[in-house]
């Protein structure tokens, strides 16, 4: 692959001075990769955490228990109200300093890694998100469909997983995708918690290299890319369950 | 009637634009011209780098290099406006005329010479070493395949990482950096000696030890923008670093700031010192 793009941006960086030096040297070829693909790592795992969140926590909502109810708006104050970045921190350094180690000898090995750590953090962010858009999705829901359903003698759960929750889905769609776009631009803050993904790689490689505005282009098209991908399959998802006749 | 009030709209608007970039080119030429004017002189310097520049309990900024600062300014008659930048966006804060000088314990280096004037002498040196739980490390060799705890942006973090195969856990500043140290992410924090000397004075970090000698020694240099290096800007400053050197002023700073001064600083005031001998007649 770099014996492929090296010549080619050698003679871009002798030509016109523009130094995309991730694309002919090896080491920092490797770096580009690896920030990449911890970057789409930790996007995918996030977002999927902050699904799982969002869905447990609408579901909680509508519970009886008070108690129940009041932790979860509890969690959606505190982390819809504070900074990602600080969040960050705080899971990091602020709890990171209780979480279980392992001598190594000198240093220690958490059993939470920084990796971890942002997964956790922003899984939790987004999360709290996730939970107020499934919980307006599933109150969207209109109360004549669910007496419909009362009567053609469907039980509770068979309202709940054949109705309610199919329409809810549908209803959340177009904000869950707003907020998951959202959610994967803010992992690039991960940086400030030393996780080695795509802002950080390359903030070293400017840094090194001094090639700013090269290196910043090239963070730029990698984000667009990556929301690009991930606005393509959820438009897909709500074209592909769009139900004639409802919300058109 | 419209038409004619749209046309005077345009003229008037055009001839701001135009007023404004003359302004502009007319600043650019004369950046020392510029500071005289505006009555301040805006000095990138580090946040929390100890004792270069690092805020007192007040609050206000304080250090060798905020003395430097300082001097500058008060040569020039004008205010002192500290502001803070990163190792990963000085050259750019200048480049982008958001400071007019950098003392910020920058390396001179061949990369840094094609994006910003550095300017000659340099008025610091140090090099990068490693700060670590005493006993833990004895030879730079013990890194390899460890974490090693470093700050974004610096030019040592891909040598430590290519020459000793250690994993360079890089922060966006020093206090994260070594708070990661502290809580154990890492088995040492990769800076300079002379940063690393002034933690060690403090009690708080009385169980670690500096184990390895420094990797090289890199004078530092202050900057100004490329395109002042050779007017009034930077020929001045130019003078004041070797005032800097020449009379000094720079082992005081080490003295009052308590920083141990490499044989550097005495080499380079006595090959600086104008040797005014011939003014005293032999015999």
């Amino acid at each position: 692959m770099l014996d492929l793009l090296a010549p080619f941006f050698k003679d871009l960086y002798a030509r016109t001075g523009l130094n995309f030096i991730v694309f002919y040297d090896p080491y920092e070829f490797g770096r580009l990769l690896n920030g990449a693909a911890i970057s789409a790592q930790l996007i995918v795992w996030s977002l999927l955490l902050s699904l799982v969140i969002g869905i447990v926590g609408a579901w909680v909502q509508s519970s009886q228990s008070a108690v129940l109810r009041g932790v979860v708006n509890a969690y959606i104050q505190a982390f819809r109200n504070t900074p990602p970045m600080i969040q960050l921190l705080f899971f990091y350094f602020g709890l990171g300093a209780f979480t279980p180690t392992v001598d190594m000898g000198g240093y220690s090995q958490p059993l939470i890694s920084s990796f971890t750590w942002a997964v956790l953090s922003l899984g939790i962010f987004g999360g709290a998100f996730n939970v107020e858009i499934f919980r307006a999705g599933l109150q969207a829901v209109p109360h004549a469909m669910l007496e419909a359903a009362e009567s053609l003698c469907f039980s509770r759960w068979q309202t709940y997983r054949y109705v309610t929750l199919p329409l809810a889905f549908r209803i959340s769609l177009p904000a869950l995708t707003n907020n998951l776009i959202s959610l994967a631009k803010t992992s690039s803050l991960a940086y400030v918690i030393s996780v080695p993904e795509m802002t950080y790689v390359l903030s070293q490689v400017w840094s090194d290299n001094i090639n700013v505005p090269e290196m910043m282009l090239l963070l730029f098209a990698f984000y667009l890319a990556a929301v690009w991908i991930i606005g393509a399959m959820l438009h897909w998802l709500e074209r592909r369950l769009a139900l004639p006749g409802y919300g058109q | 009637m419209s038409a004619r009030s749209t046309f005077g709209r345009a003229f008037v608007l055009s001839a701001l634009a135009v007023a404004c970039l003359t302004q502009g080119a007319a600043a650019a030429d004369e950046r020392l011209k510029e500071i005289l004017d505006r009555g301040v002189l805006r000095v990138g310097v580090q946040g929390a780098q100890k004792p270069w520049s690092f805020r007192a309990p007040d609050g206000a900024m304080q250090g060798i290099e905020v003395d430097l600062g300082k001097e500058v300014a008060d040569k020039l008659g004008v205010k002192f406006e500290p502001v803070i930048i990163t190792s990963a966006n000085r050259m750019q804060f200048l480049q982008q005329k958001k400071i007019d000088l950098i003392l910020g314990g920058m390396y001179d280096t061949a990369e840094r010479r094609k994006i910003v004037g550095i300017i000659e002498p340099a008025y610091w040196t140090s090099g990068p070493t490693l700060l670590a739980k005493k006993g833990t490390i004895k030879d730079w060799k013990d890194v390899t395949g460890k974490p090693v705890c470093a700050k974004q942006g610096v030019n040592y973090n891909k040598l430590v990482e290519t020459k000793f195969h250690a994993t360079v856990v890089a922060f966006p500043g020093n206090t994260e950096g070594k708070e990661a140290l502290r809580s154990g992410k890492c088995v040492a924090w990769l800076f300079d000696d002379v940063s690393i000397m002034a933690d060690l004075e403090d009690a708080a970090w009385a169980d670690y030890e500096m184990p390895v000698p420094v990797l090289l020694s890199n004078p530092w240099a202050a900057a100004v923008p490329i395109e002042d290096l050779d007017k009034g800007w930077g020929v001045f400053m130019t003078g004041m670093a070797y005032r800097w050197q020449a009379s000094g002023k720079l082992l005081e700073l080490a003295k009052k700031w308590k920083v141990q001064a490499a044989p550097w600083f005495q080499e380079q005031h006595e090959k600086l010192r104008w040797d005014d001998g011939y003014l005293t007649p032999k015999n």
